[in-house]
């Protein structure tokens, strides 16, 4: 058991396990039925959403309700430059990154004034307004008003048949929002574990201490604000093409609140966390829809509030408390030893 | 002429249902010093609850202060169960078990009652004294209703000695707890009378609104602007924020910016208050130390 222990610890060993699990993750859609593989494609989005969500609630503290209207900004913008301006879909994300940074730098100005809880309102009184501007009659010639805007799902560019099941356009998602997926998780866990992420943490953990160890304290709060909001926003425009339809009422408030589920549900403050909260999100819903149309947000809420009492760091937090009771006894630090 | 005035006076008439919702916000902040999100769906769920009992064959105004009532135990009784486990937890702790709480109040109305509209009776004669050109029976009765509520709660903090108790938890509850105040309990109280009165501003509102599980939400907003605007640390200037934000959603919604984009006026009025006077207008201004 030991000798496992230390070898998982060995270059060797995450190299052979990363590899196998590229290969899983890449033979996983054609084990599924088509319908499968389009939610797996929605639980990759929703990890993007979390993970810009974590960013900014779990890492630098600012608490936000609102993460659901920079996806919906994203969503549109995808949506819009697609149907309206005849874009390829995969060049539109780079353009919903960009709008939606700009528009949470803009949020992240009057959140420098504001903690806590005034913070959580102003994003939740966003998300409200949000839903009833992309209804707005003037620009219904961009959005569609209530409507919304039907798109096309991409084609998948060669076709192939693997396992008996042909490459449908939701298995090229599948691949598409994949790589997207972990080149986002990639840049985060370099933003968040160098210098930038301690800096980010010690703003959440003490301001007045950060400020006065040279932390530029308005400048990282606002960028990492667009930072936050952009991830959410590439998040947003790989659902619409997902989903490949795109209306006001997709994006109520009830929308940043799951977001918060999953933040809370894969842990605060940690970037793997961001799939486990995804993954809640997405396939818990479905299971308790069986039992009533309401029970989805019932057991959001109960496991809300359960969490903040028995396990606040979440899903990671647990996994991490059971690793560590693996790891030999021998390993403890010396210092704390002695 | 005729139509403005209309306006005006309806904008007045949705104040005070704003200004109600704002004044529990209120009570709970200067109590706790944290904003409850879930005001709105309690208060929502406390209107099932009268429409439940009216349905039943009760009278209109026995169903309206057995709601009172109950909602007053069930603030009560979440405050205890819920939120005491929490009470010296960061902000964030506190945000998502309201959230939470918000949650489970929404759909639990949803699966009891059902999702489909309802419309919920008004206690006030259409045809009376109280009718005029500018303003329907139902405006002023619930205006009236609102200003009674606001006077019984000024009464009570004013002149009973659990009033007085409940002032000084809220201000220093350390002192408090020395000269025998159980703050904890006060705090209880504080979110029982917040919950009561977000069940009046609830009944009040569903015959405009209609009720549905999702009633409350825009209203919610606004209430929050009317704390904010007349001070989130202000009682009276709830109230009056309340009435300022009625009359300008109206007047705006209807010769400015149409009725579409009424929750953008709450959303611009919010950020505005907070970033430019955040201690609203009538608010004291709060010093922190280092």
């Amino acid at each position: 058991m030991s000798t496992f222990i230390e070898y998982t610890k060995t270059k060797q060993f995450r190299w052979i396990s990363s590899a196998l699990l590229l290969v899983a993750l890449l033979i996983l859609p054609f084990l599924f039925k088509n319908y499968r593989v389009f939610q797996f494609n929605l639980v990759l989005v929703y990890a993007v959403a979390v993970l810009g969500l974590n960013m900014l609630t779990g890492f630098n503290g600012q608490i936000s309700l609102g993460h659901g209207a920079f996806f919906a900004v994203g969503a549109y913008v995808a949506a819009v430059l697609m149907d309206r301006a005849g874009m390829p879909y995969w060049s539109t994300l780079p353009f919903s990154a960009v709008v939606c940074f700009i528009v949470g730098w803009l949020m992240g100005f009057p959140a420098l004034r504001l903690g806590g809880h005034y913070l959580a309102l102003a994003t939740y009184a966003f998300a409200l307004a949000v839903p009833q501007l992309l209804k707005y009659k003037n620009i219904e010639g961009w959005t569609g008003g209530v409507q919304g805007i039907v798109l096309s799902k991409p084609e998948p560019p060669i076709s192939f048949s693997f396992l008996g099941q042909p490459f449908s356009a939701d298995r090229w998602l599948y691949v598409f929002t994949l790589a997207v997926a972990a080149l986002m998780f990639l840049l985060a866990w370099n933003l968040l574990r160098g210098r930038v992420g301690r800096a980010m943490i010690a703003i959440r953990d003490h301001p007045i201490a950060a400020t006065a160890m040279g932390i530029n304290l308005p400048v990282f709060k606002s960028v990492t604000f667009g930072v936050s909001a952009a991830f959410t926003g590439v998040a947003g425009a790989l659902g619409a093409i997902c989903v490949a339809f795109v209306s006001p009422d997709s994006f109520t408030v009830f929308l940043s609140i799951t977001f918060l589920v999953g933040v809370v549900v894969g842990g605060l403050a940690s970037i793997p966390g961001a799939i486990f909260g995804a993954i809640f999100i997405q396939f818990v819903p479905n299971v308790a829809e069986e039992i009533s149309k309401s029970a989805p947000w019932a057991i959001y809420g109960v496991v809300l509030i359960a969490i903040m009492y028995m396990m606040p760091s979440g899903v990671m937090g647990l996994l991490k408390k059971i690793w560590a009771g693996m790891q030999p006894a021998t390993r403890v630090d010396p210092v704390r030893k002695s | 002429m005729d139509a403005f005035l209309h306006q005006i006076f309806s904008g007045l008439a949705n104040g005070c249902i704003y200004g109600s919702v704002g004044l529990g916000l209120v009570m709970i902040y200067q109590a706790t010093h944290h904003i409850n999100f879930a005001q709105g769906e309690m208060a929502t769920f406390s209107t099932f609850i009268a429409w439940a009992l009216i349905q039943s064959g009760w009278p209109y105004w026995a169903a309206f202060f057995v709601t009172v009532a109950i909602s007053f135990i069930a603030g009560l009784v979440i405050q205890r169960i819920i939120l005491r486990p929490v009470e010296k937890s960061p902000v964030l702790t506190n945000v998502i078990v309201f959230i939470g709480l918000l949650v489970i109040f929404n759909s639990m109305a949803g699966w009891i009652f059902d999702h489909t509209i309802k419309s919920f009776p008004s206690p006030f004669a259409q045809k009376g004294m109280l009718v005029t050109p500018w303003f329907s029976a139902h405006e002023v009765g619930s205006a009236l209703v609102m200003l009674a509520v606001l006077f019984a709660l000024y009464a009570f903090f004013r002149f009973t000695p659990i009033g007085l108790a409940m002032r000084a938890a809220a201000q220093n509850p350390d002192s408090a707890r020395l000269v025998g105040i159980r703050v904890s309990w006060m705090l209880a109280m504080g979110w029982g009378l917040a919950a009561a009165i977000g069940s009046v501003a609830g009944m009040m509102v569903a015959p405009v609104v209609f009720l549905d599980p999702n009633m409350m939400g825009g209203i919610l907003l606004y209430g929050f602007a009317a704390a904010l605007l007349g001070g989130i640390d202000n009682p009276g200037g709830a109230v009056i924020g309340g009435f300022i934000v009625g009359v300008l959603e109206n007047l705006l919604g209807a010769y400015v910016i149409g009725t579409e984009l009424k929750l953008s006026v709450a959303l611009v009025l919010i950020v505005g208050t907070l970033t430019l006077k955040p201690d609203g207008l009538f608010g004291k201004q709060v010093v922190t130390r280092v």
